[in-house]
């Protein structure tokens, strides 16, 4: 049981190392596109720290079956959160994709050490 | 059984983080995070969240693979090499992961009923959903209705994205060789995918539509049927070639669906504020609240879908018009 308890750790522990890969790359990479990745990466992250967040020991996903006597039910609410921030997350991503071709298409590289050059 | 089971799913999901960003090919790495982000949907589908799994695996496997190819082969596939600052991005990096871990000590562990975030809002939410809305999906319920605010913002920047896309890339039907040739043909001279596709793809569609209006009594609702369906129209796209997905979705038609989805999301809101309600409250809808509400949430459902349909779909052809070498010199 004591593992157990150690374990009960480990999506936060996931959730730490995913988040600072992505920033990693954000912040390491010079590849635009590459620094986008990071960011999807880093989003994805805090996503799963949300839905760790939502679980009950012993509960089912959070639709009610009526006839069902002292059933556990996970919180609905973080998931309703990053359902609608995954759909916003693609759109946004998108939008940074879109300032990256442009990019690419007037200085003729994504890779920012060479945009600066340039500029 | 499935502790060591999320445990492992956990464990490839940090692998495949670390290739994605070792990768120095842009294509291998965008292939990665489709996997990843399966890999974090089943992840989504152990922790209990049925509704966000179905996001993702539609959304972030899907459709962000789609706008991240149709990106690279705008830009460039292979990253150049640099090294500079790797060091002290490492030590940064490796400082706050292990600040994180040490916080998270503090945290309570994974399913423990008494913690904080489960005393508030979310046994209302629990006890009230089957008698206030009369369906048992809570997070219909609370994305549609409790919520319905938050949903509606959210809608709006999906709105507001879309729309920045299709300035910034000044998305009118593309020119060039290249565009031409893969409008005209797509990928109709492979016998497989078109064949496997055909068949896909009015299949998908019946999906997202049961998605769609079962999202009251399963996982499901306007977001998911909104991912789903687009990715019916961009297989289509790849497919048979953008001629012919442009003439079954025309463009007009993509942005009348965004429009006309969030229009009818608020005006839904407004319609409550006239019948003597407050902003989408759905109960003075009719003479019974209970069938007022989900009257009201079919409908603001629907304005999801179709705006996060068209949204989707907006955004592929955007990208897909814009052809390498076709740059509209306009500086």
């Amino acid at each position: 049981m004591k593992l157990f308890e150690f374990l009960g750790y480990y999506n936060y522990w996931v959730f730490a190392v995913l988040l600072m890969i992505g920033f990693y790359a954000v912040i390491a990479k010079a590849n635009l596109i590459k620094k986008l990745i990071g960011l999807s990466l880093f989003q994805s992250a805090v996503f799963l720290m949300y839905i760790s967040m939502d679980k009950v020991e012993g509960g089912t996903a959070p639709i009610i079956k009526p006839d069902a006597v002292d059933q556990l039910y996970s919180n609905p609410l973080p998931q309703v959160l990053i359902l609608t921030a995954i759909v916003v997350g693609v759109s946004t991503l998108a939008l940074g994709l879109a300032i990256v071709v442009r990019i690419k298409e007037r200085y003729g590289t994504i890779e920012e050490n060479e945009i600066l050059d340039a500029d | 059984m499935t502790i060591i089971f999320a445990i492992f799913l956990l464990t490839m999901l940090v692998i495949t983080a670390v290739a994605i960003v070792q990768s120095s090919n842009l294509f291998v790495s965008v292939m990665l995070t489709s996997i990843f982000s399966l890999l974090m949907s089943i992840n989504f589908f152990v922790l209990d969240a049925a509704d966000v799994a179905l996001t993702e695996a539609a959304v972030g496997a899907g459709i962000t693979t789609v706008i991240f190819l149709s990106a690279l082969a705008l830009t460039a596939t292979q990253e150049k090499p640099n090294s500079s600052g790797r060091g002290i991005a490492l030590v940064v990096v490796g400082l706050t992961a292990s600040l994180i871990i040490y916080a998270t000590f503090d945290k309570p562990r994974l399913g423990d009923p008494n913690a904080p975030v489960h005393q508030h809002v979310a046994p209302y939410y629990l006890d009230n959903t089957m008698e206030q809305m009369g369906f048992p999906n809570v997070v219909t319920a609370v994305l549609s209705s409790y919520r319905g605010y938050d949903t509606l913002g959210e809608v709006f920047v999906v709105f507001a994205a879309c729309i920045g896309v299709l300035f910034i890339l000044d998305a009118r039907t593309g020119t060039g060789p290249m565009y031409v040739a893969r409008q005209m043909t797509g990928l109709r001279h492979h016998l497989i995918p078109q064949v496997v596709a055909r068949i896909l793809v009015p299949f998908i569609v019946l999906f997202g539509l049961y998605v769609q209006f079962h999202g009251e009594y399963g996982p499901g609702g306007g977001f998911q049927a909104g991912a789903i369906i687009a990715t019916a129209f961009i297989l289509y796209a790849l497919i048979e070639g953008e001629q012919a997905a442009l003439r079954a979705v025309p463009r007009s038609a993509q942005l009348g669906l965004v429009i006309c989805g969030a229009l009818l999301f608020g005006m839904v809101g407004v319609l409550c504020m006239i019948m003597g309600g407050e902003f989408l409250d759905y109960s003075v809808l009719m003479e019974n609240p209970v069938t007022a509400r989900q009257i009201g949430i079919i409908v603001i459902e629907a304005g999801v879908g179709m705006a996060v349909c068209g949204a989707m779909l907006s955004i592929f052809h955007a990208f897909a018009a814009r052809s390498a070498g076709d740059t509209h010199e306009t500086v």
